[in-house]
């Protein structure tokens, strides 16, 4: 069902002098939206850049709509819309200025009104660009990415710094992209938002690849499930854990806090809240926890702050 | 379209909410005449609408030629003063702004991703360029018209070919434009804003602009005449103070100043 390759990326290698930025990255996005995850510095704008035909690969080949943005860059940039992760507007041109001028760059371009009133840039009225908030700035791009009626457009972070109304915007103006047929690749920091809007999630750590899936794929990753709840402080764990079935955890992480982690089933939530009653424990609090791409990201990214 | 991959325009799956086909793809370039249009009138409105590139551009030459003309400050020599005054105060207008305003306008494109962002556009670079050259003839042409209006009331009689003072215009512009790009292309943004400032006001007094170059020593007469500004203060004092025809040494120092400084900046411009 899903068609050739909107973009291809093969062994792709990046370095700025001795720093290696993206250290052979493979990466396959196909009609739909694809979101590409990943901490600080992992990769994902340099990766996003060279598709955009920004950045010639020191080694790897990179195809976007089959073609190669460097070389083949004048066929490509009309067919292509773009959101650079900041900047990109003159300073002093007024928000319906610039994005009516990008539109005139095009052959077909959308309902530059529409465009305006969809993403709420009619209240920046005459201000000039740099005087308009972030959010505002963050807008006006997008907008420009998506003016020309693209096939395919590169979001670079599209919601940093968007208050919920202004994520809510972009996230239906995504997903109308995505029924009219055009396709997405964006990349963020927000495991909700690829799991809202992406067919497909590629999570990137230090340059390379290391999970690309559907976020279901991903996330049935381990088929194992977290049942939490909360009792007085010091129960008998050991106790506890000889009356689960083999292969379950249990611990109590914080005081009076305890988790039970396994394939949790109804069975399971029986035996524990047996286990509770002859031990004269009524939990105040009782939850199981589905794995959100969340755990998945920082089990693969691990948890500590990177550079 | 290009034909290399076709899309599947069907929706693949559920979870969009419209579907209407508001933004089916339809891409496609405008026509190159339209874009290049474009880009020039936003560049012309952005350079109009700058507060400090008008100071450089109107109001200190226009300051320059009424203050100087009425108030004896320089020995201009014999004659009106304004017949001294006002092709160098024209040869400054141009290096106002081909040279500082272009500099410091495209430093700050570069700086804030505008560059960035148009080479991703339809817009070809030679296109972003050509505008780019458009605007600075516009501009000139606005400054020009003003700064002769207000030499005529002063009393101004030009001499001289209308065409040799075009062609030095021209070559002046190219030769300023060059240099500027090449400051943009290569320093820092605040780098070039206080570097494109400091030559102008170098060159606005050591460029034979209002103080004539025969009121320096003999020494640094010689190396003062090769600079960008004077040749073309001096070329253009030449045609219209004392009806010469083309002064082939001022169109050879700027035709050189031309190709060194577009040269370069080809060569050395970093979009970002
Ligand atoms: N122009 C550059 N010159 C030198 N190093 C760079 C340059 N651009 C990026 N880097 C380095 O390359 C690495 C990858 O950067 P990149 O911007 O691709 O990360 P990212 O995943 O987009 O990060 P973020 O989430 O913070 O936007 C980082 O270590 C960064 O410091
Ligand atoms: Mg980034």
């Amino acid at each position: 069902m899903r068609s050739e390759p909107v973009v291809q990326v093969q062994a792709l290698v990046k370095r700025y002098g001795t720093k290696t930025a993206v250290d052979g990255l493979d990466l396959v996005a196909r009609q739909g939206v694809t979101a590409v995850l990943g901490p600080n510095g992992a990769g994902k704008t340099t990766t996003v850049e060279t598709c955009e035909g920004y950045r010639r690969p020191d080694s790897g080949t990179v195809r976007v709509l089959g073609l190669d943005p460097v070389r083949e860059s004048a066929a490509l940039r009309p067919r292509v819309g773009v959101m650079l992760q900041s900047g990109g507007v003159y300073s002093g041109a007024r928000a319906d200025e610039m994005l009516r001028h990008t539109a005139r760059l095009h052959a077909h371009p959308l309902d530059v009104d529409a465009l305006i009133e969809r993403l709420g840039l009619g209240s920046c009225g005459r201000t000039t660009y740099r005087r308009l908030s972030g959010g505002q700035q963050q807008r006006l791009a997008l907008a420009m990415a998506v003016v020309g009626r693209p096939e395919l457009v590169f979001l670079d972070e599209p919601t940093a710094g968007l208050d919920p109304q202004a994520r809510r915007a972009t996230w239906d103006l995504v997903r109308d992209l995505r029924a009219d047929g055009v396709s997405v690749i964006l990349t963020t920091h927000h495991m909700d938002e690829a799991e809202q809007l992406a067919d497909d999630v590629a999570i990137i750590d230090a340059g390379r690849v290391v999970a690309q899936g559907s976020p279901e794929e991903l996330c049935r990753g381990g088929a194992e499930n977290t049942l939490r709840f909360s009792g007085r402080p010091g129960l008998d764990v050991v106790s506890l854990l000889k009356a689960l079935p083999p292969d379950f955890r249990a611990d109590e992480p914080a005081p009076g806090s305890y988790r039970v982690v396994g394939e949790v089933d109804p069975h399971l939530l029986a035996t524990v809240t047996s286990w509770c009653a002859q031990h004269g424990v009524l939990p105040d609090r009782i939850s199981v926890e589905r794995h959100t791409l969340e755990d998945v990201f920082l089990e693969l990214t691990g948890k500590e702050l990177r550079s | 379209m290009n034909p290399v991959n076709p899309v599947d325009p069907a929706p693949t799956g559920a979870g969009g909410t419209g579907g209407t086909g508001a933004y089916a793809p339809k891409p496609g370039a405008a026509p190159l005449p339209r874009m290049i249009a474009a880009q020039a009138v936003l560049e012309t409105k952005m350079l109009l609408r700058n507060g400090e590139q008008l100071l450089l551009t109107v109001v200190i030459p226009t300051l320059l030629l009424v203050l100087f003309s009425t108030v004896d400050i320089v020995d201009t020599g014999a004659g009106e003063a304004v017949d001294f005054l006002a092709p160098g105060v024209l040869a400054l207008a141009v290096m106002s702004t081909a040279f500082t305003g272009q500099a410091i306008a495209t430093g700050f494109e570069r700086r804030y991703g505008v560059l960035k962002r148009l080479a991703a556009s339809p817009l070809p670079r030679w296109a972003l360029m050509t505008a780019k050259t458009l605007s600075v003839l516009v501009t000139e042409v606005l400054q020009i018209t003003l700064l002769t209006v207000i030499a005529f009331a002063l009393g101004w009689s030009p001499q001289g070919s209308p065409f040799a003072v075009l062609l030095l215009l021209v070559l002046g512009t190219a030769a300023f434009s060059g240099l500027g790009l090449l400051m943009a292309g290569t320093l820092r943004a605040e780098a070039t804003l206080a570097a494109a400032n400091l030559v102008f006001l170098l060159l606005l007094v050591g460029g034979g602009v209002v103080v004539p170059l025969e009121n320096f020593p003999a020494g640094a007469q010689g190396v003062l005449g090769l600079l960008p500004v004077s040749a073309l203060s001096e070329g253009l004092r030449d045609v219209l103070q004392d009806g010469a025809g083309l002064p082939w040494t001022q169109v050879a120092i700027l035709t050189a100043w031309a190709v060194a400084g577009l040269a370069a900046a080809g060569r050395f411009f970093r979009w970002e």
